[in-house]
């Protein structure tokens, strides 16, 4: 177990979704087996025919859902913003964090208005937050 | 073409086609009955599986930025994989507690041992990093560490359920892995904070104290905490926090200690500002007011502080802001950041209405002081 690459559970999503899409055609065709049959009066297949299909459905979605939740895809981490403030008129600059960059150090650039020092004054990420019932 | 095949099949087998469906159906219902707990122990382990795939990266992830950093930032003669991989097995003993009196110290000085170990062991792999660098390439071990250990006790039970075929070890495992998860992913961002230095959200109070000390003359009172005597409402205030901006916590109970016997315990108001736990469903950043001593860890420096409080009698006032177990260890969110203005707006008020003017009070600023300076 511990020697599974991240190579071969690619591969086995693979075949998974490969299982999934054969089911998903099968029970597509037994439900149209089904209608046919019933179009024939031949009651008995065409219900038959109409539960497996729904049946192999059903087991497709479920693993469908299964392995999207497996693949799915680590979200970006939001970027994570400095902001530098002139100390006497309080002009501010935005930018990218910097490694090296902490909260109240004094930068080296100068104020563009009044070419005053300018120290760090914010770091922060901001992250979009997901709507909560409001009734909460 | 296949269906007017199928079709003439179905035509040609007729009623037969019922009576093996009927089998069919019963062959499966009986499956279930009998084997419904294996097939559900099998869904289990595989989603086990997976989470344990998922730790296996972050682990692999968590080590390979701890020594790119190192490498970045410490400029060793030599490669430091191995000794980040000896350094990733590092455990330290508790205490035994059997006869709990004078546990606490022998807590601290186990913790203190393990802390100036960490230190050396990173001046060894690091030789070029300075004091603030160390600190943080310090706490981006400690969090590789983590992941390492939450790791393999999670592949421990795994391959123990496996090997008893036990589906209650299986499930206990599927049942608690989302909370796992969570603190892992917290702990990987953590790591990632941590190298380059960015604040988290556990430095609220740290940051909150800054804001206050900030322009005004700083002396060290304990073991990288800082104090400096700022005037607040008429009162003076000793505000005090971890030396930042390295990945700091300090010995704010030592520090709170010395203060309060420097004063002869003439102390009107101890005000802690932590960052706190906040319940799901509670606001980011919503800051909170009570009583106690607001200080996580180990509660060493907790017990420092109730023990000289119960002393002097001084009244602990506690100031809070809420924030979930991702946010206290992953870069400092903007609610969190903004919630420290809060909070001096709400110590000002504990200190206009729980003192008198001319008072002195302690404000101590709990909490991790990575990327924040003073
Ligand atoms: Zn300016």
């Amino acid at each position: 177990m511990s020697r599974m690459t991240e190579g071969q559970t690619s591969k086995i999503s693979l075949l998974v979704l490969v299982v999934i899409f054969i089911t998903l055609i099968l029970s597509f065709l037994s439900i149209y087996i089904s209608i046919e049959a019933f179009l024939a009066n031949d009651d008995l297949s065409a219900t038959y025919f109409l539960i497996v299909g729904f049946i192999g459905l059903s087991i497709s979605a479920y693993m469908l859902s299964q392995t999207r939740r497996r693949i799915r895809i680590a979200i970006k981490p939001p970027p994570i913003m400095t902001t530098i403030t002139c100390e006497k008129c309080g002009f501010k600059n935005i930018r990218e964090f910097q490694r090296g960059d902490y909260i109240f150090k004094e930068v080296e650039d100068t104020c563009p208005k009044c070419k005053e020092k300018m120290y760090i004054s914010a770091i922060y990420r901001e992250v979009k937050e997901k709507k909560e019932e409001k009734w909460l | 073409m296949i269906m007017t095949l199928l079709l003439s099949l179905i035509s040609q087998v007729g009623t037969d086609w019922g009576w093996i469906l009927n089998l069919l159906f019963y062959v499966i219902f009986i499956a279930f009955i009998f084997y419904g707990q294996r097939i559900q122990f099998y869904v289990w382990l595989r989603e086990v599986e997976g989470s344990l795939i998922r730790l296996k990266r972050l682990r692999d992830e968590g080590r390979r930025i701890a020594v790119e950093t190192i490498k970045e930032l410490g400029k060793p003669t030599e490669d430091p994989s191995e000794r980040v991989d000896r350094f990733l097995e590092f455990f330290a003993i508790e205490p035994v507690s059997l006869d709990p009196a004078g546990v606490v110290w022998k807590l601290e000085h186990i913790l203190d041992v393990r802390d100036t170990r960490f230190k050396d062991e990173v001046k060894l792999m690091a030789p070029a990093a300075d004091e603030t660098q160390i600190n943080n390439l310090e706490n981006t071990l400690e969090a590789a560490l983590a992941l390492n250990i939450i790791y393999k006790v999670i592949r421990h039970f795994y391959v123990l359920g496996k090997k008893t075929l036990s589906l209650y070890i299986i499930m206990q495992l599927q049942m608690l892995l989302p909370l796992i998860m969570r603190e892992a992913e917290a702990y990987a961002s953590a790591l990632k904070a941590f190298a380059y230095g960015q604040p988290i959200g556990d430095g609220a109070g740290a940051l909150v104290a800054a804001k206050l000390m900030r322009g005004y003359q700083k002396r060290k009172i304990a073991k990288d905490v800082v104090v400096a005597t700022v005037p607040i409402e008429g009162r003076t205030a000793y505000v005090l926090k971890a030396e930042g901006p390295g990945g700091n916590v300090g010995k704010p109970g030592e520090a709170i200690k010395k203060l309060i016997e420097e004063n002869n315990g003439q102390i009107a108001s101890i005000i802690v500002i932590d960052a706190a736990l906040k319940l799901e469903g509670e606001k980011t950043g919503e800051v909170a007011e009570g009583i106690g001593v607001a200080i996580g860890g180990p509660g060493v420096e907790k017990f420092k502080v109730e023990e000289t409080f119960l002393k002097y009698k001084v009244p602990v006032n506690a100031v809070i802001i809420k924030e979930d177990v991702g946010d206290a260890i992953s870069p400092m969110r903007k609610e969190i950041y903004e919630a420290a203005d809060a909070a001096i707006e709400r110590i000002k008020r504990v200190i206009r209405e729980r003192t008198k003017e001319g008072d002195t009070v302690v404000i101590a600023g709990i909490g991790n002081t990575i990327g924040i300076g003073q």
